[in-house]
């Protein structure tokens, strides 16, 4: 009898939480592994964020929190909780290194939506993970570079040898292989996401060995100051960086957070959110290009046409392809599979360096 | 390219430079700021945001160096007059400014900033290999080294000099014979704030003209090492900027050329260059004792 009246009075107490969190606006909580500040990763996140609560009826609607620079590892874990406890609906952790914070507290809050950026554990029902496919982007950008380089060689600033990054390197070289075949990059590691001075220096150091066209996979716009003064042509990284070399900004491969935030948000409204495992490319929308700028029509054509084939379902990844070493990758034809992209370590031919392991 | 490399050594070297000279002067008046990376991105912040409002980078370092120096006088206030810990309040500086300049550049952020251009003189700067380094660089590199020629002047051959010497090292005799120690090391601090300030201005207004927060990086704890490092002599201090800019640039270059060694011990390299060079020099403890300031770091209260 006790019992029976114990789960009735916890029962009436969930209805009575229930109706009070179907009354409250909905409450959407963001954790960000840098500054929003950065203008590069997780400024484009809280831009998604802002875009998000715009598109569902603004601040009447959605109430937005936002933690910024939460370091990765045990930090994250206390200030999921905390969000969680605050009334957080859903809860996006945008970074690679809140994979497990992510999981553990998700098991202790059922009732809360967790979205993990760029992870892979789902070790609950209520968490879901999202990533880009930013490579689609960078194969474009190699199709450009090997129709503006006159050099034949542009040079790469990259952050860390992470499958993501050598992905986006191995995606460049084989759009510009398409145009020549003999197109050759030259990458700098810069061993950080963030260091404007010494990304600079890395973008002068390649441009006086000779290259022509800068791309880079770090977070800051000083590669893209640097070309302009040095009057070559370069690739925006992460958002739009046409303000820093307004002649010489191809395009940018711009990561576009807003819709697939908006989705996901307005489930949680809709009441029918549940787990996904989502890597969109151009195709969703997820993956944009920045204006194609400061180039001659037939190079602007090619690029449009090679967005609208990735649009309709290419995959940059498809053979044949030849690994750096000369060995076979992928058959004529043959697709790569999602798990090895992930996890990818080893460059394709034309590459000019070595893979640091 | 061999003249291209120097000058890219020279913009590295620059702001690590000027900062670290103006620590040396702080330490060797008896105080340890470690506020340097605050107070260098306070300067950042401020000399952008400065110079894109009036269109003057000279402007800009101005307000570089000013609020550099207000900075540091609060460091002042608080550990010269509450006699606060030195290593506690510089790290909470460093903190302060973090964040302060965050808040402050939120308006700034993905605007192109006013770049300090490059003065050419005709002719000279001409010149094959030396030209554009002698003649062709950015006013604020003139400045740094005519910096520490005129604080190696100062500290080594002025009566002015040697009082602030003679501060850092014994505190208590010069009390004594009548210095005025916490005067004297109030304008110690406040010059190395405003060299902070300027060198934080260097990165947002030369090296990479934009505003970005964090965008020091770091390099406020390089100008410290260096002071260490240069056993707070001026001339080592311009020696070890210049070599930590060389082997940083020098490692780029070597990867650009795909030298097989692995990339992450070529980042390391400018620091573990640092690490060997500290400790051959501290091997000869007696020329490390004769330099460094013997009050460092110590709290004075003049006790009558």
């Amino acid at each position: 009898m006790k019992k029976t009246l114990l789960s009735l009075v916890t029962a009436t107490a969930a209805l009575a939480l229930a109706t009070v969190a179907a009354e409250a606006k909905l409450k959407a909580c963001f954790i960000y592994v840098g500054p929003i500040g950065d203008f590069g990763w997780s400024y484009q996140h809280h831009q998604g964020a802002l875009e998000m609560q715009k598109n569902l009826g603004g601040e009447e609607q959605v109430e937005l929190a936002y933690l910024e620079s939460v370091a990765e590892g045990a930090d994250a874990e206390r200030a999921l909780e905390r969000f969680a406890r605050s009334g957080c609906n859903i809860i996006f952790t945008t970074s690679f290194g809140y994979m497990d914070a992510t999981n553990a507290v998700a098991g202790k809050f059922p009732d809360v939506k967790f979205e993990h950026a760029t992870g892979y554990k789902r070790d609950h029902p209520n968490v879901s993970t999202y990533n880009s496919k930013f490579h689609e982007g960078r194969y474009v950008q190699g199709i450009i570079a090997a129709k503006m380089s006159k050099a034949g060689v542009a040079g790469y600033i990259a952050s860390f040898p992470i499958p993501e990054v050598v992905m986006g390197i191995n995606a460049f070289v084989l759009g510009a292989q398409t145009v020549n075949p003999d197109f050759k990059v030259k990458v700098v590691w810069a061993n950080t996401w963030f260091d404007p001075g010494k990304e600079a220096d890395a973008a002068k150091a390649l441009i006086d060995q000779g290259v022509d066209i800068i791309t880079q996979h770090t977070d800051s716009t000083a590669p893209m100051q640097v070309a302009a003064e040095r009057g070559i042509k370069a690739f925006g990284q992460a958002s739009d960086m046409i303000a820093f070399g307004k002649e010489t900004q191809l395009t940018a491969v711009v990561d576009n957070w807003g819709p697939y935030y908006t989705e996901r948000v307005k489930a949680v409204m809709d009441g029918t959110w549940s787990q996904v495992d989502v890597w969109g490319g151009m195709k969703e929308g997820h993956v944009v290009m920045a204006p194609f700028t400061n180039m001659p029509d037939d190079v602007k054509a090619a690029a449009e046409a090679a967005v609208e084939k990735i649009k309709g379902g290419f995959e940059p990844f498809t053979g044949p392809i030849t690994k750096q070493d000369g060995t076979e990758w992928l058959k004529d034809g043959e697709r790569a599979e999602n798990g090895v992209l992930l996890g990818l370590n080893f460059y394709v031919k034309g590459v000019d360096d070595k893979l640091p392991q | 390219m061999f003249d291209a490399i120097i000058i890219t050594i020279a913009t590295a070297a620059t702001p690590i430079l000027i900062a670290a000279i103006g620590e040396l002067v702080v330490e060797r008046s008896g105080v340890l700021n470690l506020g340097v990376e605050g107070m260098m991105i306070m300067g950042a912040v401020t000399g952008f945001g400065v110079a894109l409002t009036t269109g003057s980078p000279w402007l800009g370092f101005l307000a570089a160096a000013v609020v550099g120096a207000l900075f540091s006088l609060l460091f002042g206030f608080l550990t010269l007059t509450l006699v606060t810990n030195q290593v506690a309040t510089g790290l909470a500086l460093t903190l302060l400014g973090l964040g302060v300049s965050g808040m402050i550049g939120e308006a700034f952020i993905g605007q192109p900033g006013v770049k300090m251009g490059n003065i050419s003189i005709p002719l000279l700067s001409d010149l094959p290999f030396v030209g554009k380094l002698l003649f062709g660089q950015d006013p604020i590199f003139y400045l740094s080294i005519l910096l520490t020629l005129a604080v190696a002047w100062f500290l080594f051959r002025t009566r002015a000099g040697l009082t602030l010497r003679s501060v850092g090292d014994n505190h208590a005799s010069a009390h004594a014979l009548g210095i005025d120690v916490i005067g004297i090391r109030y304008m110690a601090v406040t010059f190395g704030g405003a060299c902070a300030g300027v060198a934080g201005g260097y990165l947002s207004l030369v090296y990479t003209p934009q505003w970005i927060e964090n965008m020091t990086a770091g390099r406020g704890w390089i100008a410290l090492a260096l002071v260490v490092f240069a056993s707070w002599r001026p001339w080592r201090v311009l020696a070890g900027a210049y070599l930590f800019g060389a082997v940083s640039i020098g490692q780029l270059h070597a990867q650009a050329l795909g030298v097989g060694v692995p990339s992450q011990l070529l980042s390391a390299l400018p620091y573990l260059a640092t690490v060997v060079v500290l400790v051959l020099i501290s091997r000869n403890r007696r020329l490390t004792m004769i330099n460094t300031p013997a009050s460092l770091g110590r709290a004075f209260v003049p006790d009558r």
